[in-house]
């Protein structure tokens, strides 16, 4: 019998996950995936927002601003890619000007840290490339880019390395309330638990559902990318958002912590909770929006697109609350933007409604905090040969664009929650997100892994389960 | 700190010939960096024959021919370094090197010859929509796969690209038992070799889609289908136009680039035509005493002029170091530029007074023709004409301008096609 259950390794549950495993209590997190952070966290614009855009007094407003500051300081601790660049709000015409200002207003209101209003010429000072006729910008210094994956699994280490249990590849069939606890049933196992988090994203209505009845229904948004080489990197310097408008939400233009430059997203209603399907139309329209904010994208540079779905949900606010029929089940869902700035503060917000609910958990005297992550490109000379001395593996570079040598390949693979996956290695080490996208160094990340983890060769898939890269059966050759 | 003569970075065709050229040339101190295990770079996947046909008079394979290189170098007293990688060239011809057994260290050379060669544009730049499950690769990983680990990538494909590494990889994997249901060519004419068409897909029976392009993907797991349509005149898919194929594969075929990251952050002037290095008739760069040569350079169709164009390179980079590196005369280059109907040429610069014998141009044409003229003009006019039967983009062209044509003429080079 578990205390806790968590529905869901994205960032809301691997934070959840990451304070539970500071108590005294038996612990898991359950996911449909090859992987931790495979759903709207691995596909958003990796942006830890400010906090000036939700309206005050919601849990959106309030949790933003907390849940930024707690993963400034978080993110040192986990080795997880994080900078606070900043961010603006261009405004283009005295309308926008107008919008920059209401804003400015409730980022005061929300208690958001370093607000300015920018003139034309300070604006174009601190963003030489952008279009020239703009009028001003709201200035934001908190906002920052994160790297969204690698906090989710940051977090779930962590929570691993102090005893909570990860069942991936177990998708929840079932759930049946007990009078004291609830029965999970999932394509391979039965876990019996006293509280259940619900922290499954787009599917959090489907879940509910299971368990009892639910009042609220998802509203998946499907958002398009560009991912631009790191030669386009320094394009721009923050993260540069449009002003909303009734036609458009704007798309941001932002360097990631990798160096590279993103460009996204639009916003469309998703038919299912799984496309996320790229299409030349969308991309289309993301490349005219961005248009607005700057000539200089350079298209023929991009390395991949990529789209992802918020977890938009019938109410306004996010829904972070016991579910109607039981305390003892509770829902975190509705996380779209700003989900990602806000899921440290959710995470503590659940943890008081644990508490409420009665659940009594002494703190662990003994908690494992940090994370060592070894990125070979950031060392200096001397470090890295250091390195090498003491694992010569270090001294294998396997991904050439991103310069990720077998050394670090061979560490995400013995971490506490290894990857089993092509993809998994790479969300970890940064191996093929360069920009030949793996076509180098995909065969022997490979080779690799099935080494270290002895998955036969062939066994070995790319990202979801049957996303088998080599034929396996291929001794019948095909006669027709 | 480890101080040579010459320093190679690459130990592919390119690499491999200037080394052997330089070292036949008088320099004895070279050193070759080479990333992989073994030298011979991508030839070592390519278990196809066809390689040495102009070199060599014989159909060689890829291995075949990289042997009778890395055998010569080794007769030599160049320092081969495999499993080596380099992390950072300097103007200042400085190169910082990783490998297992030494850790980091620094190499300082007279002379360094780039010899990276290039990698393949994937799914990103011709930003292919629809899922993204696996099964869809680049040719030349596909190849690997196959040749290299032993592994088949798929039973049903379809080819976007008809590049010679789509067309090669067609009737691989057809040869290993797939089906290969189609190869799209965004473009109204093939970008391999004529050969390659012939030898790859008609005798295979492999329908080739011209001005058609993968318009969908589908399959979040493993790829299950992908549909092709045809393209207007602008590239833009036509609708109605749409073929689908079940399918567990697709390779993409679609361009290689000159892998010039370690050029760019060197300061060495790029062409954007070739995505290259700019280079003299001698094959040195902008950057004094750093010499390009292979698909680093330009992408060519065949090894034999890889190892040609190298062998030029390590001549000329043996002649700079015995010359005492001695700077030569920028101010007295003269231009070749590419006018009507031709896309680039190598080099882009020459200086007159150290032709030999005549001027070797490669460049690429920008369609197809027939019953071609290529011109070739200085400020005053034409300086030399040369015919063609057939002109085709996927096909290097080569003119050799003879050194008594170009003593009498005035300024700039202008090289272009008309019609005869």
């Amino acid at each position: 019998m578990y205390d806790v259950t968590i529905i869901g390794a994205g960032i809301c549950g691997a934070s959840v996950a990451y304070f539970l495993s500071q108590k005294n209590i038996r612990l898991c997190v359950i996911d449909k995936e090859t992987d931790v952070s495979m759903g709207t966290t691995k596909a958003n614009s990796a942006i830890v927002h400010a906090g000036y855009d939700p309206e005050p007094g919601t849990l959106m407003a309030r949790l933003n601003v907390r849940g930024s500051e707690m993963i400034e300081r978080l993110a040192p601790k986990l080795s997880v890619p994080y900078k606070q660049i900043g961010s603006l709000v261009l405004a283009f015409d005295e309308r926008d000007m107008q919008t920059v200002r209401r804003l400015y207003e409730r980022g005061i209101k929300n208690n958001v840290k370093g607000l300015e209003i920018l003139t034309a010429e300070e604006t174009l000072s601190k963003e030489p490339n952008i279009t020239k006729s703009i009028k001003g910008a709201l200035y934001a210094p908190t906002a920052a880019i994160v790297s969204p994956w690698e906090l989710c699994i940051a977090l779930c280490e962590v929570a691993a390395k102090n005893g909570c249990e990860f069942f991936l590849e177990n998708e929840v069939k079932a759930i049946d309330s007990g009078s004291d606890c609830f029965e999970i049933k999932t394509n391979e196992r039965k876990i019996r638990s006293r509280y259940v988090i619900n922290a499954t994203g787009v599917h959090a209505d489907s879940i509910c559902k299971m368990a009892g009845s639910c009042d609220f229904s998802m509203l998946p948004s499907k958002g398009q990318y560009f991912l631009l080489d790191k030669s386009q990197g320094d394009l721009v310097r923050h993260v540069l958002f449009q002003c909303p408008s009734e036609d458009s939400k704007g798309v941001l233009v932002s360097p990631t912590t990798a160096g590279n430059l993103i460009v996204g997203p639009n916003a469309e209603r998703s038919n299912t909770p799984e496309d996320t399907s790229t299409t030349r139309s969308g991309l289309d329209h993301v490349a005219q929006i961005a248009s607005k904010t700057t000539d200089k994208l350079n298209y023929k540079e991009n390395v991949r697109n990529f789209s992802g779905l918020r977890a938009v949900s019938t109410r306004e606010d996010f829904i972070i609350e016991p579910s109607s029929f039981s305390k003892r089940f509770i829902n975190v869902a509705g996380i779209k933007s700003p989900g990602l700035s806000a899921a440290p503060a959710i995470a503590e917000y659940v943890l008081g409604l644990l508490e409420d609910a009665g659940l009594e958990a002494d703190c662990k005297e003994s908690f494992s905090q940090g994370r060592r992550h070894i990125v070979f490109a950031e060392l200096s000379d001397e470090e890295k040969h250091k390195l090498i001395k003491v694992n010569p593996l270090f001294g294998n570079v396997i991904c050439r664009c991103n310069t990720v040598t077998e050394g670090e390949i061979v560490q995400v693979l013995r971490s506490p929650l290894p990857p089993r996956t092509l993809d998994g290695v790479k969300r970890r080490a940064g191996t093929g997100m360069g920009r030949c996208q793996g076509g180098f160094c995909s065969p022997r990340v490979h080779e690799i892994i099935s080494r270290e983890t002895g998955i036969p060769f062939e066994q070995v898939e790319l990202d979801k389960k049957g996303s088998y890269i080599v034929a396996n059966d291929f001794s019948n050759k095909s006669k027709d | 700190m480890f101080e040579y003569d010459l320093a190679v970075i690459g130990g592919g065709p390119a690499g491999l010939a200037a080394a052997i050229s330089a070292y036949e040339n008088g320099i004895k101190s070279i050193v070759v960096i080479e990333r992989d295990v073994e030298p011979g770079g991508i030839l070592n996947q390519c278990i196809h024959h066809g390689f040495g046909l102009h070199r060599f008079s014989q159909e060689l394979t890829g291995p075949e021919y990289a042997t009778r290189f890395i055998k010569r170098l080794k007769e030599t007293e160049a320092v081969l370094l495999t499993g080596t990688m380099v992390l950072k060239l300097t103007s200042d011809k400085r190169i910082t090197c990783v490998n297992k057994s030494s850790g980091l260290f620094t190499i300082k050379a007279k002379a360094v010859i780039l010899a990276m060669g290039c990698r393949e544009r994937n799914r990103g730049p011709i930003g292919l929509p629809g899922d993204r499950g696996s099964g869809i690769f680049s040719a030349g990983s596909a190849q690997r796969y196959i040749n290299i680990d032993g592994y088949m990538v798929g039973k049903k494909a379809v080819i976007l690209g008809s590049g010679d590494i789509g067309l090669i990889m067609a009737r691989r994997m057809t040869l290993e038992g797939a089906k290969v249901l189609a190869v799209a060519e965004i473009m109204p004419h093939s970008n391999g070799l004529s050969r390659n068409i012939a030898q790859c897909l008609d005798d295979f029976g492999i329908p080739l889609y011209l001005s058609h392009t993968v318009t969908e993907v589908t399959g979040k797991s493993r790829l299950e289908r992908v549909v092709i349509s045809k393209v207007d005149s602008d590239f833009m898919p036509i609708p109605g136009t749409q073929k689908g194929f079940e399918c567990d594969t697709l390779l993409l075929s679609v361009g290689l680039i000159p892998e010039n990251e370690l050029t760019r952050e060197a300061g060495v002037l790029i062409d954007d035509r070739t995505n290259g290095a700019v280079v003299y008739d001698d094959m040195q760069t902008e950057t004094e005493g750093i010499f390009a040569c292979g698909n680093v350079l330009h992408v060519h169709d065949l090894v034999d002029f890889v190892s040609a164009e190298s062998e030029k390179a390590g001549k000329n980079a043996a002649l700079y170091i015995t010359n005492e590196c001695r700077s030569h005369n920028k101010d007295a280059a003269i231009h070749i530029s590419n006018g009507n109907g031709v896309s680039y040429t190598v080099p882009q610069k020459f200086l007159p007074s150290r032709i030999e014998k005549g001027l070797e141009v490669y460049f690429r044409v920008r369609t197809k023709s027939e019953k071609s003229l290529i011109e070739v003009r200085d400020e005053k006019g034409i300086v030399a004409t040369y015919k063609r039967e057939f002109l085709l983009p996927a096909e290097m062209e080569k003119l050799v301008i003879p050194k008594k044509l170009l003593e009498n003429s005035k300024g700039n080079l202008t090289i272009s096609i008309k019609e005869r």
